[in-house]
């Protein structure tokens, strides 16, 4: 967070209202503080329970493991017949895939909504609003069948060309209110230069969107590292397991015998996601702040 | 459309109308054709893959499907059984409903709390609000729901913890009665998110109004019920509607903390769940499919309701 964005924050609503004297500050530092070790007291047991001999895990509250061993990561590594490198790939393969897919189809449209002018415009961008509010378990059943039909089950196809038709329409409406903040008199000036609608999209409106297009590109990353219900539908093969399957096949498994491995590989999940949360929170929770996204 | 088909006509009507016929169909493609381009990716998956299955899903669930022998109709025969006949479904929704009226309330009214700490001029805010944001980053990854399934058991980090204060506590994942419970508190701990809404409310909060009421001598409880909370009614009302929607449908952590069977006896067996156990599980795609209209039904009668009793709590500016 730049400072900028934090005095606002802190600046106008420490008037009346925030004014409490040293004891009130002690105590409402105390409860954040208190709040705040109990909210990642899970993450960082789960993290120490990675690292600790086997025989320690559940014999020990405590969150510093009395030695430090990655024994737990090797073994969670080889835990199934195929590897989690295997499954590391997978998902970044469909995450990156994803993005792309994302970026470019939702930008497309957005921009036709934003900007061109059309028969028909508005209508459709009444649709693609109303395609946000239809749960996906509606279209789920026949989805399938048709890529069942097509032989694209037990392939990445089914997770990742819908998002290259611009299936999260989501990322269209978060980008048209974006493109609608550009000021309409560049394009126009490029229009009377006889630019075509594609280059305006291509050498003005993308360049200056770039932290649009890298909040849709890190929110797809993050949905998609995580989602398990689609790949949990479409991939059967372990050798196309995502990161996701590999892990609850793991619980599934050896949840009783190797619950230091399991911890291992689950931490390792979790660090794509946390990676980007150090360093991109502010564009995350901007993100949120503005559209009011569930996560 | 009359247009497109006239000079349609023309063009095949010969070489000496071709240069109108040109002229129309550019200004045409000209006026329209950019923007249909643009929007071709979007077009093809609207009807492809929303419209289409859509409907066709609307049609399967009239009949009964096993993806292997064609269709048969059945007519509402599945609805039928759903309403009345179908033990597992009314359990499913008993224990949605319950998930939802648990973990909404629990998690909004966190979230609020600890929004309006931080709103206050705390030293730190940035930290504070990143650390409570985390975990709703992480929590929908099954590496969470894992360690949530440990975190309760009977063995688990809970119980160890409680242990120390000489609590011999359940094991809260399989006993019928709390599995529902650590479902809630996994939920709740995701509050970061609508914290991070209701941050922004605040934000828009003008200070002068508690200047004026404090200068009038309201107390900081009177001043929370009545400049607060009102102004703030269209943010709990957006975070209400989204989270509870978004309660419907959750899914991951009750398959991976229940093992994909919605147990002990159906106490986690999620709306989705059972859907998924029918389609997938059972291949009863028309069942299914019933199962997924209704869902759609519940959510829309939900969002209307919400936005009808909203003009009497919801408070606008204008």
């Amino acid at each position: 967070m730049t400072d900028a964005t934090m005095s606002s924050v802190t600046a106008p609503s420490s008037a009346p209202l925030g004014r409490r004297g040293p004891l009130g500050s002690v105590l409402v530092h105390a409860g954040l503080i208190a709040a705040s070790i109990a909210m990642l007291y899970p993450l960082l047991w789960m993290l120490s329970a990675s690292v600790r001999p086997e025989d320690e895990i559940f014999a020990s509250t405590s969150l510093w493991p009395s030695s430090i061993d990655f024994a737990s990561y090797l073994r969670g590594w080889f835990g199934l017949d195929v590897s989690f490198g295997r499954f590391f790939w997978n998902s970044l393969v469909v995450s990156v895939l994803t993005v792309i897919g994302n970026v470019v189809a939702c930008s497309l449209a957005a921009y036709a909504f934003a900007r061109l002018r059309f028969a028909g415009r508005n209508f459709w961008f009444a649709i693609m609003l109303g395609t946000l509010m239809i749960p996906y378990h509606v279209t789920l059943i026949p989805q399938y069948v048709l890529f069942l039909n097509l032989g694209w089950v037990n392939t990445f196809l089914p997770l990742v060309v819908p998002k290259f038709l611009a299936s999260d329409a989501f990322f269209i409406f978060l980008m048209v209110q974006f493109f609608r903040g550009i000021p309409r008199e560049l394009d126009e000036a490029a229009m009377m230069d006889g630019c075509s609608a594609w280059r305006i999209y291509w050498k003005i409106m993308l360049p200056l969107s770039l932290p649009v297009l890298a909040t849709a590109a890190i929110f797809s990353f993050i949905w998609t590292w995580d989602d398990f219900f689609g790949p949990l539908i479409y991939l059967n093969d372990m050798n196309t397991y995502t990161i996701q399957l590999g892990l609850r096949t793991f619980v599934d498994s050896s949840s009783t015998s190797d619950w230091g491995g399991l911890f291992a590989m689950s931490t390792l999940s979790l660090v794509p996601v946390f990676f980007f949360f150090l360093f991109f929170q502010r564009l995350l929770i901007e993100g949120i702040a503005t559209t009011g996204m569930k996560r | 459309m009359a247009a497109v088909q006239d000079s349609a006509v023309v063009v095949g009507g010969g070489a000496q109308a071709r240069p109108v016929a040109q002229g129309r169909w550019a200004s045409i493609w000209a006026k329209h054709g950019a923007g249909y381009m643009f929007l071709l990716p979007w077009l093809i998956g609207f009807f492809g893959l929303t419209l289409g299955p859509a409907v066709a899903s609307l049609y399967l669930s009239f009949t009964s499907f096993d993806l292997i022998r064609a269709p048969e109709w059945v007519g509402t025969a599945n609805y039928v059984r759903i309403a009345t006949a179908d033990p597992k479904f009314a359990a499913a929704m008993q224990v949605t409903f319950l998930y939802v009226v648990l973990s909404v309330p629990f998690k909004l009214t966190f979230a609020l709390l600890v929004a309006i700490l931080l709103d206050r001029g705390v030293r730190g805010l940035t930290v504070y609000r990143a650390i409570f944001y985390l975990p709703s980053l992480l929590g929908g990854s099954v590496a969470i729901a894992v360690l949530w399934r440990q975190l309760f058991a009977g063995d688990g980090l809970i119980n160890s913890l409680l242990a120390q204060f000489g609590i011999e506590g359940p094991s809260w994942i399989s006993h019928p009665n709390y599995s529902i419970w650590t479902l809630v508190v996994l939920s709740v701990w995701q509050f970061g998110s609508p914290m991070i809404i209701f941050l922004a409310g605040l934000r828009q909060i003008p200070t002068d109004m508690y200047e004026a009421a404090s200068l009038d001598g309201a107390s900081k409880f009177r001043q929370f019920y009545k400049i607060t909370l009102p102004l703030l009614t269209p943010v709990i009302f957006f975070n209400a509607v989204v989270q509870t929607i978004d309660a419907f449908k959750a899914f991951t952590p009750a398959f991976i903390i229940s093992g994909g069977t919605g147990g002990p006896i159906n106490s986690t067996l999620f709306y989705t769940l059972y859907l998924y156990q029918e389609a997938f599980g059972n291949f009863r795609m028309g069942y299914a499919s019933a199962l997924a209209w209704i869902l759609v039904l519940i959510i829309a009668l939900f969002t209307a309701f919400s936005f009808l009793t909203s003009r009497y709590w919801v408070h606008y500016d204008d």
